[in-house]
C-alpha cells in the first residue's frame, strides 16, 4: 500500500524558505519548532515537545508487524549568543557550534526573538596594522553592533541575516544545514506509506552535541533509524588544480549515504539497502566520503539496547557560513529516495525473507 | 539561621578523590540523616537523600544534584623513594611545585596518611629545554621524607594523593582550601536541606552528593538514571572575578548564586529562578553557558527520555587549585534559593514548563 | 589457547564489519555456552551459569574488533586514499601491508617519498593495489580493510597484529571453558566497535543490565628501551585497572580481583594509565551505574601489525579470571 510520492513544488519552497530564514540557534529552537508543529499536526496521530524541546512526531502505519522507523531532522543551526553588553549597542558574543570566525566580519546578524537587525564591524582597511591584516579574527575581539540606541541583553541569541534565494538550480541560503532535513522529514510525515510506524523526530542541540537526539531516540525505541542530514560539498578546485581526494561530496550527484563517520559507523545492512533502493529505482545517489563530522545517528545508535541506523544528506557547499548552497535536484532525489526505501521496509528486512 | 561553617570546613578537611568518595560520603551521610526521611548509596557511591513530599500521590520529583569529588594526584610510579604522579582531574601542573600534599599509603596492613611534597627536580635533572616554563607533570615527584626501603613497603602503584592545604577563614567573611569545588555546593544543598526542614513541600525531593564529576559526570548520569526525577537542577561552583580573571565568564565574590543561561537550561526554570530570586531579594547574577554548562546538569538533561534541567553556581576564586576561595553568603544564598524553589513548586508546576511559547 | 589466538588474529575484522570474528567466535563458544545471541549492532553475549541466591549477575566483555583502514577516494591513477577506523598510527603504517574485506592485497606508500624522516600524515598516505588506473583499481569508496601479518611465535612470546584485543577474546573463550558450577550468571560479550568509542560494550551492557562490570583488553607496556615511562613489563603477569584516561575502576573491584590473585598465587601488576580506555568504561556508566573493572595484558607496539605479548600473561590472566568468577563475589 504506497503512499504518495511526495514531490517539491512551489509549496515545499516557501516552507524551505520559511525555516531557513527562522533563526533557530541550538538552544533556542522555538521559532523553527513552532512552524514544524503547525505543518505536521494534522498529519500525526501523536506530537509531543519533550524537556529538550524536541518534537517527536509518531505516524502509525496500518497491517500487522509494521516496524519503528525513526527520522530524525535537527532543527538547530550554528549561530550566536550574546554575552555581555558593551553600551551603545554593542554586545560581545560568543559562536554556539562551530563556526569559523574568518567567517564573521562584515556580515549583518539577526538578534533576539524580534530579529533586530545587527551588523558585525571589522576595522577599516585603512586602520588595520599589518599583524591585524594577516591574523585571524578572535571571537572575543569581535562585536554586534545594533546602533547605539540597540535594545538587546546578554543571553539573547543570534543568527545570521541571509534571505532565502532560489536561483536556478540552486537555492542559496543560510541554515540549509538542516532546514533541508527539516523540509523533508515533514513531507515524509505528511505522505507517510502505511508499512511502518514513522517516528520523526525534530531535534534539539545537534549542533552542540547530538543532544536531542540521544533522549529522542530514548523515548521512541526505534527497531531502525536515519537521520536526514545536510552535509559539506568541497567540490572546488584544488589551489594547484591537482586531483582533489578531498571533497566530501559534490553538488548535483545525488544524496549522500553515510558509510563511516568519526560519530558513526553505519550499518553495513542499511547502506546496502539505501544503495539497492536507489539503483532499483534509478535515483542517483553518492557516498559520502568516510571520515569527518557526525550526524544525529551517533546518538541514536547507541540508545539502550543499540539502534541499527543509517544517515543521508543533501549536499550543500560552504558549511556554517552566512551563505549556504545546494542543488535542488538533490533535494528531490534526497526526498524520493528516502520515500522509496520507506516503502521497502519490511520486518523482515536484515534477514532478507 | 543555620550555621554552615564547621560542617563546610570539615568537608574541607578530607580527601574524597574522584572514584573514592567514601570520606567525604560518610560525612554527608552523618549530617543529612537527621534532615531526611531515607538515606541510601548509589551502586557508584552517589548519596541519594529523600525526603517526601506533602502532595497527594502521585507526587512530581525534583533532584538537587552537587558533586562531591574532588581532584587530586595518584601515583603511578614508586623510584627510589620518590613517587612519580599523574592527575585525577583537571590539575594544572603550575600549582604543584613546593605543593604540601598528602599520599595515602596502602602498601601496609592499613592505610596511612603519609605527608608529602611536590617537588621540582633541578633543571639540570630535566631533559634540554623542559626546565625553562612550566615542568611538566610527568617530571615532577612526592618526597614524603621516608628511606626508600620504607617507601617502597609503603606505598604502591595507584595510591592517592590528595591536596595537603587546611580550611581557613578569611576576612570578609571567605573560606579558602582544597576541593571548595564542590563541596562548596554540597555545603548549599546541605543548608537547602536545614532550611525545608521548617517547612512543607509538594513534590519529593532527592538530594544527591554525586561521585566523579570530574570525570565524566558518572555520578550525575547514573543516579539520574535511578531516580528519575521530573526536575534535575545542578549546583555547581563557577569563576570568581579576581585579578587578571573579569570577563563576561566571571562573577564577584559575596554577590549572591549565579543562575545559568543556555541550551543546557530549560528557559521556563531560569524564568522561574530568576523571579524568584528577585522577590526574596536575594542577589544574583546571570551565567550565560553558551554551549554547556561542563556541570552535572549536562548529564542530567539528558538522561533517558530527557529531564528539563536548571544549573545553579557558586562564584569560586582560583578554581582548582588548592586554594580555591568561596564567600559563605553565597552558600546561604544559594541554599536558601534552592530551598524556597523547592517549597515554591505547586503540584501542576510540570504542566506549566511547556516550549509552546 | 595458543592455535585460536593464532585463528583469531589472523581473521579480518575492523570495527563495524565484524562477521568473519563473529561466526569464528560463535563456532567456538556454542558448545560451552548455555545460551548464545547476537544483538541489533552484532555484539555476541553468551551466558554461562545460572544466579544462585549468593550469586551476581556478572557482564565480562572482550572487543572482537580491530583498527583498520577506509578507503575515501580512488584516483585517476588507481592509488586508494583513505582514512583511519580507529586509531592505527602512520609511523606504523608505512610500508605495512592491508587486505581488504574482499581479499584484495595493498602496500601503504606516502607522498613526499625524499623527506626520509618525516612521519607522513594519514592524509599523506595511500594504498597502492596494483591497479593501472581507476577504471582498474578493485576497490571501492567506504572499502574497509585491516593490517595483514600472520601470526608467530617467538620463545614465550606471541607477535601478531590484532592480539588487541583477540588475546582478550581468547582469554575469555578459555574462562568458558574452565568455567562450572559457580554461583554466577556470567555473561560473556564479544563487543563490536570498540576501537572507535566502546560503542557495542555501551549497547550491550544497557541490554543486560549487569551488577558487576569486567573489560579484558590490553595494556602498553613501557619495557622497551627509552619508553614510556610505565611500570607496566610482559611476563610478570596480567595486570589490574586502577585508572586510565576516561575512568577509575571501582575500588570495590579492584579488591576483589587482588584478593583473588592472591589466594591463586598469580603475580599482577597494577595499571596506572593515562591515554587510552576500554568497554570497562561504557559499563561502568550503564543506566545507575555499574560497578566495574578491568583485567589488562600487557602488550608492546600496541595497534602496530606486530603487537607483542607474553603468553605467561594470557595463562595467568585465564586462571585469574577463572578463580574471581568460580566463587561468590564480595564487594563489601
Amino acid at each position: 500500500m504506497p503512499g504518495t510520492l511526495p514531490t517539491i513544488g512551489n509549496t515545499q519552497f516557501k516552507l524551505l524558505e520559511k525555516l531557513c530564514n527562522a533563526c533557530a540557534v541550538s538552544g533556542d529552537e522555538g521559532e523553527v519548532r513552532k512552524m514544524v508543529l503547525e505543518e505536521v499536526k494534522p498529519y500525526a496521530d501523536e506530537v509531543k515537545v519533550d524537556a529538550l524541546g524536541n518534537v517527536l512526531v509518531t505516524k502509525l502505519g496500518s497491517g500487522k508487524n509494521r516496524p519503528r522507523v525513526m527520522l530524525d531532522a535537527h532543527m538547530d543551526e550554528v549561530g550566536f549568543i550574546l554575552v555581555s553588553d558593551d553600551g551603545d549597542g554593542l554586545y560581545g558574543f560568543q559562536t554556539v557550534g562551530g563556526i569559523d570566525p574568518r567567517h564573521l566580519p562584515g556580515k549583518p546578524v539577526l538578534v533576539g526573538k524580534e530579529h533586530l537587525p545587527g551588523v558585525i564591524g571589522m576595522k577599516p582597511i585603512h586602520l588595520a596594522n599589518e599583524d591585524e591584516l594577516k591574523r585571524k579574527p578572535s571571537i572575543d575581539s569581535l562585536r554586534i553592533d545594533l546602533g547605539p540606541k540597540g535594545k538587546a541583553k546578554p543571553g539573547d541569541w543570534a543568527s545570521f541575516a541571509t534571505k532565502f534565494k532560489h536561483v536556478g538550480p540552486s537555492i542559496m541560503a543560510k541554515a540549509i544545514d538542516d532546514r533541508i532535513g527539516v523540509a523533508t522529514l515533514i513531507e515524509l510525515v505528511k505522505n507517510a506509506p502505511a508499512n511502518i510506524d514513522l517516528l520523526a523526530a525534530f531535534t534539539v542541540q545537534e549542533e552542540i552535541g547530538l543532544r536531542g537526539a540521544k533522549v529522542a531516540a530514548y523515548a521512541f525505541e526505534p527497531d531502525i533509524a536515519i537521520a536526514i542530514d545536510s552535509t559539506p560539498a568541497h567540490d572546488m578546485p584544488s589551489h594547484d588544480g591537482s586531483e582533489s581526494p578531498f571533497y566530501n561530496t559534490k553538488l548535483g550527484l545525488g544524496p549522500a549515504i553515510y558509510v563511516y563517520n568519526f560519530a558513526t559507523i553505519d550499518d553495513p545492512r542499511l547502506v546496502r539497502f539505501l544503495k539497492e533502493t536507489a539503483e532499483a529505482e534509478n535515483i542517483p545517489y553518492q557516498i559520502r566520503q568516510p571520515g569527518g563530522g557526525g550526524t544525529d545517528a551517533g546518538a541514536i545508535q547507541r540508545t539502550r539496547a543499540g539502534v541499527p541506523v543509517v544517515s543521508v544528506s543533501v549536499p550543500h557547499r560552504y558549511t556554517h557560513s552566512p551563505i549556504s548552497i545546494s542543488r535542488v535536484d538533490d533535494w528531490k532525489n534526497t526526498l524520493k529516495l528516502l520515500h522509496l526505501a520507506l516503502e521497502r521496509i519490511t520486518p523482515n528486512l536484515f534477514t532478507g525473507n | 539561621m543555620p550555621n554552615i561553617l564547621p560542617f563546610l570546613k570539615s568537608l574541607l578537611s578530607v580527601p574524597g578523590l574522584s572514584g573514592y568518595e567514601t570520606p567525604v560520603a560518610r560525612l554527608i551521610e552523618a549530617e543529612w540523616r537527621p534532615l531526611v526521611d531515607e538515606l541510601s548509596l548509589s551502586r557508584l557511591g552517589s548519596v541519594h537523600g529523600f525526603k517526601l513530599g506533602s502532595g497527594t500521590d502521585p507526587r512530581p520529583s525534583v533532584m538537587l544534584a552537587a558533586h562531591m569529588d574532588a581532584i587530586g594526584l595518584m601515583v603511578s610510579r614508586v623510584q627510589d623513594g620518590f613517587l612519580r604522579i599523574v592527575a585525577v582531574g583537571g590539575v594544572d601542573p603550575r600549582i604543584l611545585p613546593g605543593q604540601a600534599v598528602v599520599v595515602y599509603a596502602t602498601g601496609g596492613d592499613d592505610q596511612i596518611a603519609l605527608p608529602g611534597v611536590v617537588l621540582m627536580p633541578h633543571t639540570r635533572l630535566l631533559p634540554q629545554g623542559e626546565g625553562d616554563g612550566v615542568v611538566d607533570m610527568e617530571h615532577l615527584f612526592v618526597d614524603v621524607g621516608l628511606l626508600p626501603s620504607k617507601v617502597a613497603n609503603l606505598v604502591r602503584i595507584g595510591d592517592l594523593v590528595s591536596f595537603g592545604t587546611e580550611a581557613v577563614e578569611m576576612s570578609g567573611e571567605t573560606v579558602s582550601g582544597h576541593s571548595i569545588d564542590n563541596r562548596a555546593s554540597v555545603a548549599a544543598l546541605t543548608f537547602c536541606l536545614q532550611e525545608l526542614g521548617s517547612r512543607s513541600h509538594t513534590w519529593d525531593l532527592w538530594a544527591a552528593a554525586t561521585v566523579q564529576e570530574e570525570i565524566n559526570l558518572i555520578g550525575a548520569a547514573t543516579s539520574a538514571f535511578q531516580l528519575r526525577p521530573d526536575l534535575a537542577i545542578a549546583i555547581d561552583t563557577t569563576f570568581g572575578k579576581a585579578p587578571g580573571v573579569n570577563d563576561w565568564q566571571t562573577f564577584p565574590l559575596g554577590n549572591g548564586p549565579t543562575l545559568g543561561h543556555g541550551p543546557n537550561i530549560h528557559p521556563y526554570l531560569f524564568k522561574r529562578f530568576k523571579e524568584l530570586a528577585e522577590r526574596l531579594e536575594i542577589p544574583y547574577a546571570t551565567e550565560i553557558m553558551p554551549k554547556s554548562s561542563g556541570t552535572d546538569g549536562m548529564a542530567m538533561q539528558v538522561t533517558a527520555e530527557g529531564i528539563p534541567n536548571f544549573v545553579m553556581s557558586i562564584p569560586i576564586r582560583y578554581m582548582h587549585t588548592p586554594v580555591e576561595m568561596a564567600a559563605l553568603k553565597d552558600i546561604q544564598r544559594a541554599g536558601r534559593l534552592l530551598a524556597e524553589f523547592v517549597a515554591s513548586l505547586e503540584a501542576d508546576f510540570l504542566n506549566a514548563i511547556s516550549w509552546e511559547d | 589457547m595458543k592455535q585460536l589466538i593464532q585463528n583469531l588474529t589472523e581473521t579480518f575484522s575492523p570495527s563495524g564489519y565484524e562477521d568473519a570474528i563473529r561466526d569464528l567466535i560463535l563456532a567456538e563458544i556454542k558448545p560451552l555456552a548455555d545460551e548464545t545471541r547476537v544483538d541489533t549492532l552484532g555484539n555476541i553475549i553468551a551466558r554461562k551459569g545460572e544466579k544462585t541466591s549468593n550469586g551476581q549477575r556478572v557482564m565480562v566483555a572482550a572487543h572482537m574488533d580491530e583498527i583498520g583502514l577506509i578507503a575515501t577516494h580512488i584516483d585517476e591513477a588507481g592509488f586508494v586514499r583513505f582514512t583511519t577506523i580507529g586509531i592505527p598510527f602512520p609511523r606504523y603504517l608505512l610500508g605495512g601491508r592491508v587486505r581488504f574485506a574482499s581479499g584484495v592485497q595493498g602496500v601503504i606508500g606516502s607522498e613526499k617519498p625524499d623527506k626520509k624522516n618525516e612521519i607522513p600524515p594519514v592524509d599523506g598516505l595511500f594504498i597502492d593495489v596494483g591497479a593501472l588506473n581507476k577504471k582498474d583499481c578493485p576497490v571501492n569508496v567506504g572499502d574497509v580493510a585491516a593490517f595483514d601479518r600472520p601470526f608467530v611465535e617467538m620463545g614465550t612470546r606471541l607477535v601478531a597484529k590484532s592480539l588487541d584485543n583477540r588475546a582478550g577474546v581468547a582469554v575469555a573463550i578459555e574462562t568458558m571453558r574452565r568455567l562450572g558450577g559457580g554461583p554466577n550468571e556470567v555473561y560473556f560479550v564479544f563487543t563490536v566497535q570498540e576501537e572507535v568509542g566502546v560503542r557495542g560494550a555501551t549497547v550491550s551492557a544497557y541490554g543486560l543490565d549487569p551488577q558487576v562490570g569486567l573489560a579484558i583488553d590490553v595494556t602498553p607496556a613501557g619495557d622497551t628501551p627509552n619508553s614510556i615511562r610505565r611500570d607496566i613489563a610482559l611476563g610478570k603477569g596480567p595486570a589490574i585497572k586502577i585508572k586510565d584516561s576516561q575512568m577509575l575502576a571501582d575500588p570495590k573491584v579492584v579488591a576483589w580481583m587482588e584478593r583473588a590473585a592472591e589466594k591463586a598465587q598469580i603475580s599482577i601488576q597494577r595499571e596506572v594509565l593515562t591515554s587510552g580506555s576500554t568497554d570497562a568504561r561504557a559499563i561502568q556508566l550503564t543506566r545507575s551505574g555499574v560497578p566495574t573493572g578491568g583485567l589488562v595484558l600487557p602488550c608492546r607496539y600496541v595497534h602496530s601489525p606486530s603487537e607483542m605479548m607474553d603468553y605467561g600473561d594470557v595463562e595467568n590472566a585465564v586462571e585469574l579470571l577463572t578463580a574471581m568468577l568460580n566463587g561468590p563475589i564480595d564487594l563489601g
